[in-house]
């Protein structure tokens, strides 16, 4: 049994006035390795909630995460994250962060070297290894993240809108990139996102959350990170299909939003 | 009276110095850089730069002031001094009969510390004799009019003509008397503006002491000896407190259990000011260095404490997290992420806790010690050495701002991403 399941986690706790909260309800999904997901929700819904539990952070109520037959408990090596900002070591330099993981499994140096002077090449990076990251832009900061991240060898790989921060041009970029690493390295990546675009340029599946419980609403299989991985993303957002699915899914959770106020103007 | 005179000076040198900078600002180049083109300053702090002629004029000031009040001869101007020389006052004396007669008093006032003869004056005519004396500048002396006189039950009625009773006081050229319960007279010279150099010595004289006890030494110890003494005691109280201090603080906010334990103790001691407790310290370890060191530990302690707690609390939950995500053990958190990232609350803690500690053992040395930059104060103030006093002060003043710009550019080496992430 491969790849990374998802079975029927619901995750509720209890507010300090008493009252409690359901942030997920029966969401089960089964990931391929080498898949990549992309989830998309309105706030609230969940997402991040699912994703530290896949990472080990969080532990769900109900219902378990399983990578291939081992069940999680708890943060390990085999499931990578990369962060939206702040979770780069700013006291090392970019080479003594890309060099984290193995650094810390005790890998002598010469084989670190060569790996991380093999990812900072794949990334773009080669020339700023002894740069300090604080002196690196937003994006170069999150090519350090990502290079980091995969110099650990995970199996999963797990981004937490990790373009969320950065300007429109540098995050189209950083787009074709990803799709490029995760070509190149055949992992598995799970991506949260707020944007609909990006869910779409990058997810070979995607999946649309709904808020108040958390659950799954909706799944698409689709082509554009297939299409994309050898053409410009430009191209791909003209390509058949994606202004439709981009438009039905924007509607959707416009929908999900409405209701939410809805139902808080009903309260108030 | 002379305090305001201070203030008020002060206050005029201040606008003074602000409307000559800017003039010559005005006359000179301008400057073009980008924050002069700022047209928002008031409320815009980046826009706000220290005028470094300020601070220069601001130093020079100090010394002008000082000097003018005291009488420095670094400086050229000085306001009034006391009177010296001859001040002559007459007085009316009046004898049983009612008959009156007038006679003077001659009183040299000379400069403290120098003698004088009394001034050679002819006894005059009548019954009232004329009398002399001498005086200190800003001492007074009692002068017994009418010890000399001839006659029986002679009082003194008058002083430059004006009626004087047990007392009241009457002014008179160069100074004032006062007219004591049993009828003396009490000549006090005019005082001037000047300062006594027993409150304020004149800035050549603490540079003259200071170097007379850097090379001589000051009650059996070299002033280096003193201060070395108060540093290291300083250092050892900051060295103890830290080592305690900080992994404790590191306790408390990785721990549930410590930080509940600890949190009434420290928030409890925080604000006990160390001086507070100095009584105690001297009861329990004395008043030898073991009770300085003692004291200083405490000092620093809570400080640390405190600082090493927020840095592990300030950590960005995202770097834990990633930390863990690649594979780091607990022992590999702390050590590479936890520790480093407290790095800048450490510093900002150590500066103050030295700046607390070394206020602390100048305290702690005044209550009692054998040397020390605190014990030479105190021991010179015994025998109203201003001077030495005032040399402590600065030399005090000193060694705390060195050692915090010694910190602060350890901490620029060592912490160079401190409010760049």
């Amino acid at each position: 049994m491969d790849g990374l399941h998802i079975e029927n986690i619901s995750m509720r706790f209890d507010l300090p006035n008493g009252t409690s909260v359901q942030a997920l309800k029966n969401v089960s999904m089964d990931i391929k390795t080498g898949e990549m997901v992309s989830i998309l929700g309105p706030s609230g819904c969940g997402k991040t909630t699912l994703l530290n539990i896949v990472a080990g952070f969080l532990a769900p109520t109900e219902g378990a995460v399983k990578l291939g037959e081992k069940a999680v408990a708890g943060p390990g090596p085999e499931r990578g994250m990369v962060f939206q900002k702040g979770a780069l070591f700013e006291w090392m330099s970019v080479r003594k962060n890309v060099e984290f993981g193995p650094r810390m499994k005790g890998m002598p140096k010469a084989e670190r070297d060569k790996i991380t002077d093999h990812l900072l090449e794949t990334v773009g990076l080669q020339d700023f290894k002894e740069k300090a990251v604080y002196e690196l832009s937003g994006g170069m900061q999150q090519r350090v993240a990502l290079a980091r991240c995969l110099a650990n060898e995970p199996d999963v790989i797990l981004m937490d809108e990790p373009l969320g921060a950065l300007d429109a041009l540098t995050r189209e970029k950083m787009q074709g990139l990803v799709l490029k690493l995760w070509k190149e390295t055949g992992k598995t990546v799970i991506l949260i996102t707020h944007s609909v675009e990006e869910a779409l340029l990058l997810g070979e599946r995607l999946i649309v959350m709904a808020p108040r419980p958390g659950r799954i609403h909706k799944e698409y299989q689709l082509p554009f990170a297939e299409r994309g991985v050898n053409a410009d993303l430009r191209e791909v957002k003209k390509s058949e299909g994606f202004q439709e699915t981009r438009d039905e899914i924007l509607s959707m959770i416009w929908e999900m939003e409405e209701e939410i106020m809805g139902r808080s103007e009903d309260a108030a | 009276m002379t305090g305001w005179i201070v203030l008020f000076a002060y206050i005029a040198l201040f606008t003074l110095g602000y409307f000559v900078v800017r003039l010559a600002k005005w006359l000179g180049r301008p400057n073009r850089d980008f924050t002069s083109l700022k047209t928002v300053t008031f409320g815009d702090e980046s826009a706000i730069r220290p005028d470094r002629a300020a601070s220069f004029i601001s130093v020079l000031v100090i010394f002008l002031i000082w000097g003018a009040f005291t009488g420095s001869k670094w400086v050229p101007f000085h306001v009034p001094g006391p009177f010296t020389g001859d001040a002559v006052f007459s007085y009316t004396a009046q004898d049983a009969s009612g008959a009156r007669d007038e006679g003077t008093v001659t009183v040299r006032v000379h400069e403290v510390g120098l003698d004088a003869d009394d001034p050679e004056v002819e006894p005059g005519d009548g019954f009232a004799k004329n009398d002399v004396d001498t005086v200190g500048a800003w001492r007074s002396t009692l002068i017994r009019a009418t010890s000399n006189d001839e006659g029986e039950e002679v009082n003194v009625v008058a002083v430059e003509g004006q009626p004087i009773a047990p007392g009241e006081t009457v002014k008179v050229p160069d100074g004032e008397v006062t007219m004591t319960a049993k009828g003396s007279l009490n000549f006090q010279p005019a005082k001037g503006l000047q300062m006594e150099p027993i409150w304020m010595p004149p800035p050549e004289d603490v540079l003259k002491r200071f170097k007379e006890i850097a090379t001589e030494g000051y009650q059996n110890f070299t002033l280096w000896q003193h201060l070395g003494s108060s540093l290291m005691r300083v250092l050892a109280g900051f060295f103890l407190g830290s080592i305690v201090g900080i992994p404790l603080g590191y306790a408390m906010g990785l721990s549930g259990w410590f930080r509940g334990w600890f949190d009434p103790i420290v928030e409890f001691m925080r604000p006990v000011p160390p001086l507070a407790l100095i009584p105690l310290v001297i009861i329990w370890f004395g008043i030898w260095e073991t009770g300085k060191i003692v004291l200083l530990f405490l000092a620093a302690l809570w400080v640390m404490t405190i600082a090493a707690r927020a840095g592990v609390s300030g950590v960005n939950i995202s770097k834990v997290h990633a930390a863990y995500s690649l594979g780091a053990s607990k022992r590999q958190l702390l050590m590479h992420v936890i520790l480093p990232n407290s790095l800048p609350e450490i510093f900002t803690g150590a500066r103050v806790a030295m700046g607390v500690c070394w206020g602390t053992v100048v305290a702690a040395e005044l209550v009692a010690a054998q040397k020390g930059a605190g014990m030479m104060i105190i021991a010179a103030s015994k025998f109203q050495l201003t001077d030495i006093v005032l040399m402590g002060i600065i030399l005090i003043g000193i060694i705390g701002y060195g050692i915090d710009i010694l910190m602060r550019l350890a901490e620029r080496f060592l912490v160079p991403w401190k409010g760049r992430v």
